[in-house]
C-alpha cells in the first residue's frame, strides 16, 4: 500500500474502523476481564471483528491494545506479557488484513497521574510506552496510534517513545475533551490549542480527538483543531453518549445519523475519520459511502 | 476581639493557600494555628473545608482541572494529618463515615478519587477500597465501620450492573436502612439509580458531597 502519510499530504480522505471493546463484551468480555487477554485466549473473535471492518471498507484496523502497556496489564498481573500480547494482537490483525489495510497499533492511557499532581515518574511512563510500542512495531504495525489522552504530558511522552522507537513510523495522537464554556477541554485542563501544539511538538504525524463525545461535538472540535494546526486531523467518535435502558448498554447515534454530519468533519479538515466506543462495522460502512459521495 | 481577627485571617490564609495548592504552607500554617491554641474544629471547617469548598466550585465551573485540585487534595491533607488525632481526642464527630470505591472489574479511579477529596474536604470520614471492588467487600466494610454511605463508582459502562450487587446485598441483609448507596460515573444516570435501587445518584464530585449529606441524614 501507498505510505499512509503521501495519502494523506495528497489530500485523501481515509476511513478507520470503530470500537472493538464494545464488540468484545457481546462476545463475552466479562467486566473484570483484561480485553487484551482475548488476544492470547480468544485471538479468533479478534479476527472476526478485524474481518469484519475490513468487508465495511475501512482502511485502518486497531490491534486490540489500548490497554496493553507494561503499566496498565500490570493491574491485570499480565505486565510480563507486554511482549506476547502485543506481537500476537499485530499478528492477527496482519493475518486478516493481508496488506489491504493499515494496521494501526492502539496505545491507551496508563492510568497513572504524573508528578507533581500524581506519584508516576515521567521515566516510568516513556519506557512502558516504548516497551509497548517497541514490540508492536516489530510485530509491523504501520502506525502507532495513541489515543484517549487525557494528559498533554502522558501523550507527549508516548509520541516520544514512538519516535524514539522508530523515528519513520506515522505517529496518531488523539486526546479526549469535554465540552465546557469555555470551550473544549480534556480533564486535566488541556485545551485543544495546546494539545495541537504540544502532540506536534512531540513529534506527532497526525492529530485530533477520540472518545467521549458525539458526532457533533465532534465536528466543533475538529473546527477547534482547524483553527490551530495544519497538521492531517483525525476524528473518531462515540455513538453518542451511553445510557443504560432496562440493564442494557445503549449508544443513542445511529450509523444513518453519523454519516449526516460527516461532511460537516471533512470541511473542517478531517484527514481520517473513524469511530470509538458503541460503533460497529454498520457505522463504518455509513461514513465510507457518506465520503465517497462528498468526493463526487 | 483583636485575637479573633488574627485568627480569622491564619485561617484565611490556610484557605487561601490550599486553593493554591500549597501543601508546604498549609502544614506550617496547620501547625502554627494548633499551637496558636485555636479549636481545631475550626481550622478544619474555616481553613481546610473552607478552602476544598473554593476548589470544588472552580473545579464544577470548569474554572480549574484536576491538577489543581489534585495540588489542592495534597495541600489539605497536609493539614488534615495534623488536625486529625486533635479532633478524635477532643471527641469531635466527622461529618460521618463513608465507604468508597470503584466497582470490580473497573480500573478507572480519577472520578472515585476526586469524590474521595471532596468528602474529605467537606469532613467526612472516607474508607476508599480503592479500584475493583467486590460487593461483598463494600458491604462487609460498611458493617464493619459502621459506615451509613456506599458510594460506587464506574466509568465502564461494562461495569455498571455490578453496581446492583451492592445494593441488592444490602436489601437480602436487611441493611438498606441503615446502608445508603450513592453512585456516580459516566455511564449511570439518575434511572438508572431508581433501576438498581441505589438511594442517590450524583453527576459530579460537588453533587455527591450534597447527596452524601442528605443520605446521612437519613441513614
Amino acid at each position: 500500500m501507498e505510505p499512509l502519510l503521501d495519502r494523506l499530504s495528497n489530500g485523501e480522505i481515509i476511513v478507520a474502523d470503530g470500537a472493538i471493546g464494545t464488540i468484545l463484551i457481546q462476545n463475552g468480555l466479562k467486566p473484570g476481564d483484561c480485553p487484551e487477554s482475548f488476544n492470547l485466549d480468544k485471538p479468533d473473535i479478534l479476527k472476526e471483528i478485524a474481518k469484519l471492518y475490513l468487508d465495511s471498507e475501512a482502511e485502518i484496523i486497531q490491534t486490540n491494545t489500548f490497554g496493553a502497556s507494561p503499566m496498565k496489564l500490570s493491574s491485570y498481573g499480565l505486565e510480563e506479557k507486554t511482549e506476547e500480547i502485543n506481537q500476537k494482537a499485530v499478528s492477527i490483525v496482519k493475518r486478516v488484513v493481508n496488506g489491504n489495510a493499515y494496521i494501526s497499533g492502539s496505545c491507551g492511557p496508563t492510568g497513572g497521574i504524573l508528578q507533581p499532581y500524581g506519584d508516576v515518574e515521567p521515566d516510568e511512563i516513556f519506557q512502558g510506552f516504548k516497551r509497548q510500542i517497541k514490540a508492536l512495531i516489530i510485530a509491523g504495525v504501520d502506525v502507532i496510534c495513541i489515543e484517549t489522552m487525557i494528559s498533554l504530558q502522558e501523550a507527549t511522552l508516548a509520541v516520544q517513545a514512538s519516535k524514539a522507537v522508530s523515528p519513520k513510523t506515522p505517529v496518531i495522537a488523539t486526546m479526549t475533551f469535554d465540552k465546557t464554556t469555555k470551550g473544549y477541554y480534556t480533564i486535566m485542563g488541556v485545551n485543544v490549542k495546546e494539545a495541537a501544539a504540544g502532540l506536534e511538538e512531540a513529534g506527532a504525524d497526525i492529530i485530533g480527538s477520540n472518545c467521549g463525545n458525539g458526532i457533533e461535538n465532534m465536528v466543533e472540535i475538529a473546527l477547534e483543531f482547524k483553527k490551530v494546526t495544519s497538521f492531517p486531523l483525525i476524528i473518531r467518535s462515540n455513538a453518542g453518549q451511553p445510557e443504560i435502558k432496562n440493564g442494557q448498554l445503549f449508544y443513542p447515534e445511529k450509523p444513518e445519523f453519523f454519516a449526516e454530519k460527516i461532511p460537516d468533519l471533512i470541511d473542517a479538515g478531517v484527514a481520517i475519520i473513524g469511530g470509538c466506543c458503541g460503533t460497529n462495522p454498520e457505522y463504518i460502512r455509513a461514513i465510507k459511502k457518506t465520503v465517497e459521495l462528498y468526493k463526487k | 476581639m483583636k485575637g479573633r481577627v488574627i485568627e480569622m485571617d491564619l485561617l484565611k490564609q490556610i484557605s487561601d493557600f490550599l486553593q493554591q495548592g500549597d501543601d508546604g504552607k498549609v502544614f506550617d500554617l496547620t501547625k502554627q494555628a494548633i499551637e496558636e491554641n485555636i479549636a481545631p474544629k475550626d481550622i478544619l471547617d474555616l481553613g481546610l473545608i473552607a478552602g476544598m469548598n473554593v476548589i470544588g466550585e472552580q473545579f464544577r465551573k470548569h474554572e480549574i482541572f484536576l491538577p489543581d485540585v489534585l495540588l489542592a487534595a495534597r495541600a489539605m491533607y497536609s493539614g488534615m494529618d495534623q488536625l486529625k488525632p486533635l479532633l478524635i481526642k477532643e471527641g469531635i464527630p466527622s461529618a460521618g463515615k463513608v465507604v468508597i470505591g470503584t466497582v470490580k472489574g473497573d480500573l478507572h479511579d480519577i472520578g472515585k478519587n476526586l469524590v474521595g477529596i471532596m468528602l474529605r474536604g467537606a469532613g467526612f470520614e472516607v474508607i476508599d477500597l480503592g479500584k475493583g471492588v467486590f460487593a461483598e467487600q463494600f458491604v462487609e466494610t460498611a458493617v464493619k465501620e459502621q459506615a451509613k454511605v456506599i458510594g460506587m463508582s464506574a466509568l465502564l459502562t461494562t461495569t455498571t450492573p455490578l453496581m446492583k450487587n451492592v445494593t441488592d446485598l444490602l436489601r437480602e441483609n436487611g441493611l438498606n436502612n441503615q446502608i445508603k448507596t450513592i453512585i456516580g460515573g459516566a455511564p449511570v444516570s439518575k434511572e438508572f439509580a431508581q433501576e438498581i435501587g441505589a438511594d442517590a445518584y450524583a453527576y459530579d464530585a460537588a453533587k455527591a458531597v450534597e447527596c452524601v449529606k442528605q443520605l446521612i441524614d437519613l441513614a
